[in-house]
């Protein structure tokens, strides 16, 4: 005879069951087509590059000490492979930068369109969202086109009278840093909104009754309030800047590789699998602190405010 | 009154929120302008003309590489959103189970790890599978742009299925209706506004893919963002710039679209 209880059991297990079926067919694409490739990711960073490209089966850890070492030539010896972690380097004091550029802009675009009547907040919300939907490559041609030598600011310059000859601009840092601002500037708006749509203005209304400047309520009263969303917004940019590929290879030429470009190098003309892979989760890592650290503030943030 | 203290002003706000749009849109609208451009240069306007348009309609490479994008796309967006549905619907309205936010997690990977990565990752593997079975087809793009369209479906499924409550579905099942009955006839419709959603935003994401398309593409499988990353490399003429404003039209004609659906919602 079975009880009530074990009738409520049984059907509780069969809907547990019922759900992992109908969530198999994403689990199983996801697993296929880009976690599982990661796992092997991690493999072929402990093996010895084939001779035109790919890898030998045979065990080696020559790739992770190349991430942080070289070995030279003649005597053997091992010293800081400076030309790598300059590139690390780059890549992240350029994403640091470009995060908190995209916050100093981003911030006050935000509060501008949180802070407007309901029809205006969505054709500003909608000018957002068209360059965020519009293809990063397009984007990013577009910004070459405003930094090239005969491009609208040299141009400007030039009518101004400022400089005589073209200032170099492409091909530099500074076109990498501008082309990441412009392409993730969307990334920290949507966010910064999402968490100022909600300030009660009760609260800065009761700031400015006990004789708050302007900055105070903006420092002690809305900064504090949409916190999650400058966190938020300064993961969403920060990561993909760490990873970017396309923004450094067509703004910086050459000469300015950032991580994700000196990967790409490994599987092509250097022909260094392992290396390539072993860099691959060196960048992955530096991710996931950045995750961690997101997810820490996010979890604390929840907790004080109850 | 005019100067009626403003509880909500920040002194400077306006002029950088205003700046900001001007920045977001200056090189897009340059790239439009010089479309129109009836000149070798991308830089010194000659005239208006709809000559660059007509050049890359009568390539045939764009055309190829243009159809290639929209099947891919069609195709990815199409299985990313039927999956992402199932799932949206195995995981939400339910209290925690056992592997639960294994699944979240799960899910939402391909948004964690950076594009690059997986690129490589897939680079590796179907590169070694192309070996063993001599297949190198679609395939290959269409899996790996599935996989990553999964979570961008997912979210907006998800987010409609949590504000629907239990109680329509109860009452159909009070009524006798069948679970797939139930399902088609009352759940269906009202998760169709995030299905939508869900399958529009799964598309772009498809269609704007480089890097990934990038390293599993094998020869001769170039999509429209690669054919343009590719001729990037050489010097440039308007022609890009005409393919890059009729994309740009695209985009804005879907995130219209997006924008109207999500409104109907609310």
């Amino acid at each position: 005879m079975a009880t009530a209880i074990e009738v409520a059991e049984k059907a509780e297990r069969e809907d547990i069951r019922s759900r992992w079926l109908l969530s198999t067919p994403a689990l199983l694409i996801v697993f296929v087509a880009a976690l599982g490739p990661l796992l092997i990711v991690v493999v072929y960073s402990f093996l010895t590059p084939g001779n035109y490209g790919d890898v030998k089966w045979q065990f080696s850890p020559d790739a992770w000490v190349s991430v942080l070492f070289e070995r030279d030539v003649f005597d053997d010896t091992l010293s800081l492979a400076t030309a790598y972690l300059s590139i690390f380097w780059r890549s992240v004091s350029l994403s640091l930068a470009t995060t908190v550029l995209t916050l100093i802009l981003g911030f006050p675009t935000a509060y501008f369109i949180a802070t407007r009547p309901d029809h205006r907040r969505d054709i500003c919300l909608f000018l957002i969202t068209i360059p965020f939907w519009t293809n990063l490559l397009i984007r990013t041609f577009a910004m070459q086109q405003v930094l090239r030598n005969d491009g609208i600011i040299n141009s400007v310059l030039q009518l101004l009278g400022i400089t005589d000859h073209p200032v170099q601009l492409m091909y530099t840092n500074f076109a990498v840093l501008a082309g990441m601002v412009y392409v993730f500037l969307p990334l920290m708006v949507l966010p910064l909104y999402a968490s100022m749509e909600k300030i009660d203005f009760r609260l800065v209304e009761a700031g400015y009754d006990l004789y708050a400047t302007r900055f105070e309520v903006l420092r002690r009263i809305i900064i504090p309030l949409v916190t999650p969303g400058i966190v938020a917004g300064s993961i969403l940019v920060f990561i993909p800047s760490l990873g970017a590929y396309v923004t450094p290879r067509v703004l910086g030429g050459g000469t300015n590789l950032m991580i994700g470009n000196l990967i790409e190098l490994q599987f092509g003309q250097g022909r260094n699998w392992p290396l390539g892979a072993a860099l691959s989760i060196t960048l992955m890592a530096i991710v996931m602190v950045a995750l961690l650290f997101y997810v820490r503030n996010t979890t604390r943030s929840d907790g004080a405010h109850g | 009154m005019a100067n009626r203290f403003d509880v909500r002003r920040q002194n400077g706000f306006v002029s950088v929120a205003m700046l900001c749009f001007f920045l977001l849109y200056l090189p897009i609208a340059t790239l439009v302008v010089y479309a129109f451009n009836d000149n070798d240069s991308i830089v010194i306007w000659k005239g208006f003309s709809l000559r660059w348009f007509h050049v890359a309609w009568n390539n045939a490479l764009v055309i190829e590489a243009s159809i290639r994008s929209f099947q891919i796309a069609a195709v990815a967006a199409v299985l990313a959103t039927i999956t992402a549905t199932m799932a949206a619907l195995a995981t939400t309205r339910t209290k925690p189970y056992p592997g639960l936010t294994l699944k979240y997690a799960f899910i939402n990977q391909p948004l964690m790890v950076p594009e690059i990565v997986t690129a490589v990752a897939l680079l590796i593997v179907f590169s070694r599978i192309k070996i063993w079975t001599g297949y190198s087809g679609l395939g290959y793009l269409v899996s790996a742009h599935t996989a990553f369209c999964i979570p961008f479906a997912y979210l907006p499924i998800r987010a409609r299925l949590e504000s629907m409550d239990l109680s329509l579905e109860t009452a159909a099942t009070d009524l006798y209706a069948t679970k797939w009955k139930t399902f088609l006839h009352v759940t269906l419709p009202l998760l169709w506004p995030g299905i939508l959603a869900g399958l529009m935003l799964a598309f772009v994401v498809s269609l704007d893919d480089v890097v990934i398309t990038e390293f599993v593409k094998s020869g001769g499988q170039d999509t429209l963002p690669t054919y343009m990353l590719g001729q990037l490399r050489r010097t440039v003429t308007p022609e890009v710039n005409a393919i890059s404003t009729a994309f740009l039209l695209l985009s804005i004609g879907i995130v219209t679209a997006f924008f109207f659906i999500s409104r109907k919602r609310t």
